[in-house]
């Protein structure tokens, strides 16, 4: 009897009418956890019942807290009927089990029909007094924190990484079951939903007990997925990291540093420390890793690698080496120990079954290098023999999963382990021992469904995986990391065992390790990656035609397709990129999603230009007639047009290879070596530019034949993407490169299209056209939507593909828009940066505030002996002549965004209804909530892991929601567009309700995991259902914390703290 | 081939002014797209047609459920569904409350009832205005006469606080309820060429010091109906008239005052009689309903016209007007002191102060207009003469009144310059 939960129904607003007659309702309210209900008394005839009830006691097992939501239901007083309900609150007590999360729910919460949709708000307040269950048996696990963002928690700091965790449940769906055909869609809707919620909170007291064991305390990227998998059931599933987190007791600039680290990539305060180095052990690098200077892959077409999985075995001999190497690659003289702790890492990481990370964004240092995308995908067919139990004849009884399908999430589980054991044996071919920003997902049709699984393959730092080691580890810390700003990149696979053909050059930035030609990754781009100028979205985007069929055959035929669709996927991926001229993908995402008749394949990364790689190639066009004149012509005119578009697109993302040598100019470096280095990066530049011209014959240049059909398609598909409109920018990941100084005026938004196809009788070519205009026409739309925010980017634009229907294709993108200030000049900027990366720094050094000069001195003593004092001073010398050079410059820049913040200052106040509270004050925030005028509070959402020009002061626990709307009267209520947007409008305001009533006024890692949607035109029905989830916060204005900045000779101390 | 469904939703809802608009006007969603190709918000975006008819249809759904909302605007501020802030608030509430004053000036008197709204399709043919939006403006009327019909206290503030308005559209929702509520007689030929923002600001006199509110410190009952204790007072007036004595004094006295004070003296001297029974017998009869709906019809056609035939400037109705009521206010002191207690002296006393002030007001107004024709002077005098009445009346002066009287003043000039 751990636990005793408190609810109390305060009032009511805004409520139906439920009595024609008197035009008033009769409402009270029951309030039900597990089997224990309790019943307000009815207060009559009134819209705005005040019912003031007493406290409702419930004393329940801790587990039962986990599974279980509190279930309200409102209902309307009859007293010859029955009673009509109203709607129902289902609302998630889990933020209150934690300490450090949210003490108390109390607020409006929209009363919710699945039929009716919102009816009138009802205050509530719950409380839980938790008892200390220290039995060892137990099998509840309060207390684990969840979070759905995929990066360490801003206000925390991990202790350990523990690793990959996953858990599965399956149940039948209520939806399937017999009794459905007599009960009403409401009473079927409800149990659904219900049993979504039971099903969740049971998936997270069953991983919190794995944490548990692990001896972590939080679950980091987690991840929740619905399978409907119809009448075989409904699988609810996660994966998520599990870690220790420590709260940073400094709270202050912290978070602001991460933030603003993640949006502004060190560049020339990293420089120092190896550049630095590099004069020490030029040798040492070289010689100590025979086995180095790897191979590249960048994409391993699912069904190719699982072949070769059974060959895996060489190549997990060949890991420790590979692991060895990279290890040298840092390690110097001092190298045993570090090799050593290395080697236990590599053991650690060994050991465990699967050492993936769902985190796509890591703490400095914790990333070392990074091989490439690792995918798997298998087609599995959903057999009703699997499970045997689910048979029409078992009566209806809600929660007995446990005894109906106990062997079935076996099934799941193996074909998830499976998929598992794939991936962790590409990421050993590529000389990885993890897999970083790992994700899971399925697509099904009818019987048959594709499980995917991808992530990206990478060598990892020891420190944050054990225990003992970090202590330890602390102290050399730069030396144990591979130089920052590009050291992610360098190839931690063996030339010499390359997995598959590609091509190495020297790094670019420190040229001391070889690194892949491009490079794709699912994770968000490193804080400390060098990049040159701008990022943009690419998309891939594919549709195929599948005959129809059945069983077994449909899936053969599926799995058949499958690898030729990820491989053209791939190819237009890489075009694209070579169009845009970069060489990088990051957050790349693959969805394949099966229709009866085809199946849709799209691929978002954002792209960027990583200094470290060489600089790509041009697309060459080559005909098969070179005889035919006008065919010629024919061909060099197209081979102008991308030649052009290159050219285009590397001025529009600002793309100029010579000013990275600028860069390098003014970059505290040593004289001797930024000479020679200036003089590589120039002879790179004019590389560059011949390349485009003559860009045949040049071996790395991408051919095209246009000859064949799938060329011309590839080529169609590449030239008709629009570029962004002037203003705009695109990324599916967390921050844009070369955007630093955000305002805080942001807009996420959710657009959903379904597009019909009319013509049966489409090609493969035709079907292509209209799935890549549909995606465009949507990304016109929203750029046209979001027009007046402009200076803007739109940022985690992630979208989903489905096809829900024979002729359908249905599209969901969810993104935020993020307004910034545009006029900074390149100085103000580089000066942003190098503020940023201080605080960064200062972030790294446990939060240590240290001024600009003392970064350099800290750089110094921890590089080894060889270094030379002289290096020291000379970077010492150089970086304040940096900071005056344009001191002008940006004086008048600030002034601007002096102006500028001003402007955002009075847009953002209205806004923001809650003023800026310190830390600790949430229950004032509660209190300060009810101001005269609009009572609702303003809450924030965002899929980012942060808010711009805010600091996220408190976590209040995971918002996890699944709604079910359906309406029989579809045209009355708007048509499908009326009722899908309505419903969309509803969850958000449901979302935000909860995350006010937790005291929160934002969500942050916001997203739309599913968005089923089911119509029936002709019976004017629909039904939809959503899940959402997030992160509830507590933020304050960056305005409250200028103060804590560490003060330095900046003229602009705030410059990269958008207001 | 076609796009089945098409949604937007922003977690702050974002709406466009313009497209607002558009919406209130009574818009299709077609036409509405039209309208803003034209007006140039494709221009620099490279967007298509379609791409502005999907923003055009989100946000006409948004307006759509929105308007439920709109109809209680007090819900807008605390409801969950939309997270809109408060200054697009207010924006969305003041642009549904608007009106066209080409609308509001065909409905202006009549019931606000099923039949009125029937015949809504004249008026939109009429003024041009889609039927939609006509529909909406009447709704609106109709919404707020409902929600005030039974609140105590100032109707001005009452509408405000109720349906969260602007101050000005308050006043002039109170005007539309006011008018609504008397069934004044708006629509006659002869009343034609008075704007909207005329008869506002005689409804603003009106409610001022005609009605039960004005006089009891607004706590007894509301402001829309009016005193009928001073409406029967009003009859005792008819003294003026009816005492052939009386009357001649009062006329000697005013033309002392007159005299060479005007170019159209002898005009004035002759028709005094006549005058002064068309106001004095316009008083008397408001008692009557039926009387009361005509009481601007009979000023125009007792008053205004005779004074319009004589060629008067609006300099000479003040004049008239002012020494018209310095003299009852004499004669009684003189003669009358049985009938006139001490107290209705300095009431009168009173009444002179602010007749002066709206004279003054009035005649500044007339000098603005002096170049016009004598047609547009004439606009101005009615005005005056609408709120003449209002100084004869003897019981409801108390200075704090008085003043509110000049602040109705002030706004009344803001005012009166749109309704030219």
């Amino acid at each position: 009897m751990p636990g005793k939960l408190k609810a109390k129904i305060v009032a009511g607003r805004h409520l139906p009418v439920m009595d024609r007659a008197s035009d008033l309702t009769d409402a009270f309210v029951e309030v039900k956890f597990g089997n224990t209900t309790f019943k307000t008394d009815v207060f009559p005839k009134s819209l705005n019942p005040q019912w003031n009830s007493e406290w409702f006691k419930f004393e329940v097992d801790d587990e039962d807290l986990q599974d279980e939501p509190l279930q309200i239901t409102v209902l309307d007083h009859d007293t010859y009927s029955a009673n009509d309900a109203i709607g129902k609150v289902y609302i998630d007590i889990d933020p209150l089990l934690s300490s450090e999360a949210a003490t108390v729910i109390s607020g409006w919460f929209p009363i919710y029909d699945t039929i009716h949709g919102i009816r009138g708000e009802i205050n509530v307040l719950v409380k839980v007094d938790l008892f200390n269950d220290l039995n060892r048996f137990r099998q509840s696990s309060c207390g684990v924190r969840f979070f759905c963002t995929t990066s360490i928690p801003l206000c925390y700091r991990a202790v350990v990484v523990h690793g990959f965790v996953e858990e599965l449940v399956v149940n039948e769906d209520p939806e399937y079951q017999w009794i459905d055909r007599i009960r009403t869609p409401r009473a079927s809707n409800e149990a659904r939903q219900r049993l979504i919620s039971l099903m969740s909170g049971e998936l997270q007291r069953k991983i919190g007990l794995k944490v548990l064991e692990m001896g972590g305390n939080a679950v980091v990227g987690y991840l929740q997925c619905f399978d409907l998998e119809g009448e075989s059931g409904l699988v609810v599933r996660a994966i998520g990291t599990a870690c220790t987190l420590e709260k940073l007791s400094g709270g202050g600039a912290t978070n602001n540093a991460q933030h603003t680290a993640n949006s502004s990539p060190s560049k020339d305060m990293k420089e120092p420390v190896f550049g630095d180095e590099c004069p020490s052990n030029p040798l040492s690098s070289g010689p100590s890793t025979p086995l180095r200077a790897p191979p590249f892959t960048s994409f391993s077409p699912s069904k190719s690698y699982s072949r070769q999985s059974s060959s895996s075995d060489t190549d997990i001999s060949l890991t420790p080496k590979t692991g060895m190497g990279s290890g040298g690659s840092a390690g110097k003289e001092a190298g045993p120990l570090k090799i050593l702790l290395r080697q236990q890492t590599q053991t650690a990481l060994e050991q465990r079954e699967f050492p993936f990370f769902t985190l796509t964004s890591f703490p400095q240092g914790f990333l070392l290098h990074v091989a490439g995308v690792v995918s798997a995908r298998s087609v599995k067919l959903l057999d009703r023999i699997h499970n045997p139990a689910l048979g029409s004849t078992r009566s209806y009884k809600l929660l007995d999963w446990s005894s109906c399908s106990a062997d079935e999430p076996e099934t799941r589980d193996a074909w998830w382990e499976e998929l598992r054991q794939e991936i962790k044996s590409h990421a050993r071919a590529l000389g990885c021992h993890a897999v970083v920003g790992y994700s899971e997902s399925t697509s099904i049709c009818e019987e048959v469904c594709i499980l995917s699984a991808s992530g990206t393959a990478a060598v990892l730092n020891c420190r944050f995986l054990q225990d003992g080691c970090l202590d330890v580890l602390s102290e050399h810390r730069c030396d144990d990391s591979a130089p920052p700003g590009c050291g992610f990149c360098h190839v931690p696979y063996d030339e010499l065992n390359m997995p598959f053909p590609a091509q190495l050059s020297p790094c670019c930035c420190c040229h001391r390790t070889k690194v892949p030609d491009v490079l794709f990754t699912t994770i968000d781009l490193p804080t400390d990656a060098q990049v040159t100028g701008k990022g943009c979205l690419i998309q891939a985007r594919l549709c195929r035609l599948k005959k129809k069929s059945q069983g077994e055959g449909n899936a053969t035929c599926i799995s058949n397709l499958l690898p030729f669709l990820e491989y053209e996927l791939h190819t237009q991926l890489l075009n694209k990129l070579k169009l845009c001229g970069m060489n990088a993908l990051f957050g790349l995402c693959i969805q394949i999603s099966v229709g009866e008749n085809m199946l849709v394949g799209l691929a978002s990364a954002t792209g960027v230009y990583l200094s470290a790689l060489p600089s790509p190639g041009g697309i060459q066009i080559a005909g098969k007639t070179p005889n035919d004149l006008t065919y010629d012509q024919h061909v060099s005119s197209i081979q102008r047009k991308i030649n052009d578009t290159i050219v285009k697109n590397r001025e529009l993302y600002e793309i100029h290879i010579t000013e990275v040598a600028e860069d390098v100019i003014g970059s505290p470096i040593p004289e001797p070596r930024q000479r020679s280095r200036l003089f590589r990066s120039h002879s790179e530049s004019s590389d560059e530019l011949s390349e485009l011209d003559l860009s045949h014959g040049k071996k790395d240049a991408f051919v095209l034949e246009i000859d064949d059909t799938d060329a011309v398609e590839d080529l169609h598909s590449l030239l008709t993407d629009a570029p962004t409109p002037p203003g705009f920018y695109s990324c599916n990941t967390e921050i844009m490169p070369g955007i630093y100084n955000w305002t805080s005026a942001i807009q996420m938004f959710t657009s959903v299209r379904v597009f019909r196809l009319n013509n049966a009788n489409l090609t493969n070519l035709g079907l292509n056209k209209i799935f890549n205009e549909l995606c465009e026409n949507l990304l016109k739309s929203l750029y046209f939507k979001l027009r007046s925010m402009v200076p803007c980017c739109l940022c985690r634009l992630n979208f989903t593909v489905a096809v829900p229907e024979d002729e359908l294709i249905q599209v969901a993108v969810t993104a935020v828009a993020m307004s910034f200030h545009k006029d900074q000049t390149q100085e103000a900027n580089k000066a942003a940066q190098a503020h940023s990366q201080m605080k960064a720094i200062a972030e790294t050094e446990e939060q240590l505030q240290f001024p600009l000069e003392l970064n350099a001195e800290s750089a110094s003593p921890l590089s080894p002996k060889g270094s030379g004092p002289q290096d020291g001073s000379n970077s010492h010398g150089r970086a304040p002549s940096v900071d005056y050079s344009s001191f002008a410059d940006r004086c008048s820049s600030w002034i601007e965004q002096l102006r500028l913040r001003a402007h955002t200052i009075r847009r953002g106040s209205i806004k923001t209804s809650s003023s800026p509270l310190p830390e600790g004050r949430s229950r004032s925030l509660r209190s300060t909530r009810s101001f005269p005028g609009s009572s609702v509070s303003v809450v924030k959402m965002t899929p980012l892991s942060f808010i711009p020009g805010a600091k996220i002061v408190k976590y209040l626990g995971i918002i996890n929601m699944f709604f079910i709307r359906e309406t029989t009267s579809l045209r009355e209520e708007g048509g499908v567009s009326g009722f899908l947007h309505a419903f969309i409008a509803e969850v958000f305001a449901m979302v935000r309700a909860h995350v006010a009533a937790l005291g929160g006024n934002a969500v942050v890692s916001y997203s739309m995991k599913e968005c089923v949607f089911m119509e029936n035109p002709n019976k004017n029905q629909a039904q939809c259902l959503i899940n959402v989830s997030g992160d509830a916060v507590i933020f304050t204005r960056e305005s409250d914390q200028e103060g804590h900045l560490p003060q330095t000779s900046h003229p602009q101390p705030t410059e990269d703290t958008p207001p | 081939m076609s796009v089945e469904l098409d949604v937007f939703v922003g977690n702050t809802t974002i709406m466009d002014q313009e497209v607002y608009q558009l919406w209130l006007s009574g818009y299709t969603v077609g036409d509405a797209v039209k309208v803003r190709m034209d007006g140039g918000v494709l221009d620099g975006c490279d967007a298509s047609a379609e791409v502005l008819r999907s923003d055009t249809m989100d946000q006409f759904r948004t307006f759509q459920m929105c308007e439920r909302l709109l109809h209680n605007p007090a819900k807008l501020a605390n409801q969950l569904l939309f997270q809109i802030p408060p200054d697009r608030q207010a924006m969305l509430i003041d642009r549904y409350y608007a009106f066209d004053d080409a609308f509001v000036r065909e409905v202006l008197g009549k019931k606000l009832s099923k039949g009125t709204k029937k015949d809504l399709d004249d008026v939109s043919s009429k003024t041009g205005i889609l039927l939609k939006s006509c529909r909406r403006q009447f709704d609106n009327f109709k919404r707020v006469f409902k929600v005030v019909e039974e609140l105590k206290g100032p109707l001005v503030e009452n509408i405000r606080q109720h349906l969260l308005l602007s101050d000005r559209l308050a006043r002039d929702y109170a005007a539309i309820v006011f008018f609504a509520n008397h069934r004044f007689e708006t629509g006659k030929k002869k009343l034609q060429y008075l704007t909207f923002q005329d008869f506002a600001f005689c409804a603003g006199e009106l409610i001022s010091h005609w009605t039960v509110g004005a006089m009891d410190n607004q706590l007894e009952d509301m402001d829309v109906d009016l005193d009928k204790e001073f409406l029967q007072d009003l009859k005792e007036l008819k003294v003026l008239i009816t005492d052939k004595d009386l009357l001649d004094q009062h006329k000697s006295l005013v033309c002392t005052a007159l005299r060479s004070k005007t170019k159209v003296f002898a005009e004035m001297e002759a028709s005094f009689k006549n005058l002064s029974r068309g106001l004095i017998n316009i008083a008397a009869k408001l008692t009557n309903t039926k009387d009361v709906r005509d009481l601007f019809i009979d000023l125009v056609e007792k008053f205004i016209e005779p004074c319009r035939s004589d060629r008067w400037v609006t300099i000479d109705v003040n004049l008239y007007l002012t020494h018209y009521i310095n003299s009852a206010h004499i004669l009684d002191t003189f003669k009358h002191q049985a009938v006139w207690n001490s107290l209705w002296d300095e009431l009168f006393k009173m009444l002179t102060d602010i007749q002066h002030v709206t004279v003054c007001f009035l005649v500044k107004m007339g000098m603005v207009a002096s170049g016009a024709s004598a047609a547009a002077e004439g606009t101005r005098a009615t005005a005056a003469s609408s709120e003449e009445p209002v100084p004869v009346h003897p019981t409801q002066f108390t200075t704090s009144i008085s003043f509110s009287f000049r602040d109705m003043l002030n706004v009344g000039c803001r005012a009166w310059p749109h309704s030219g």
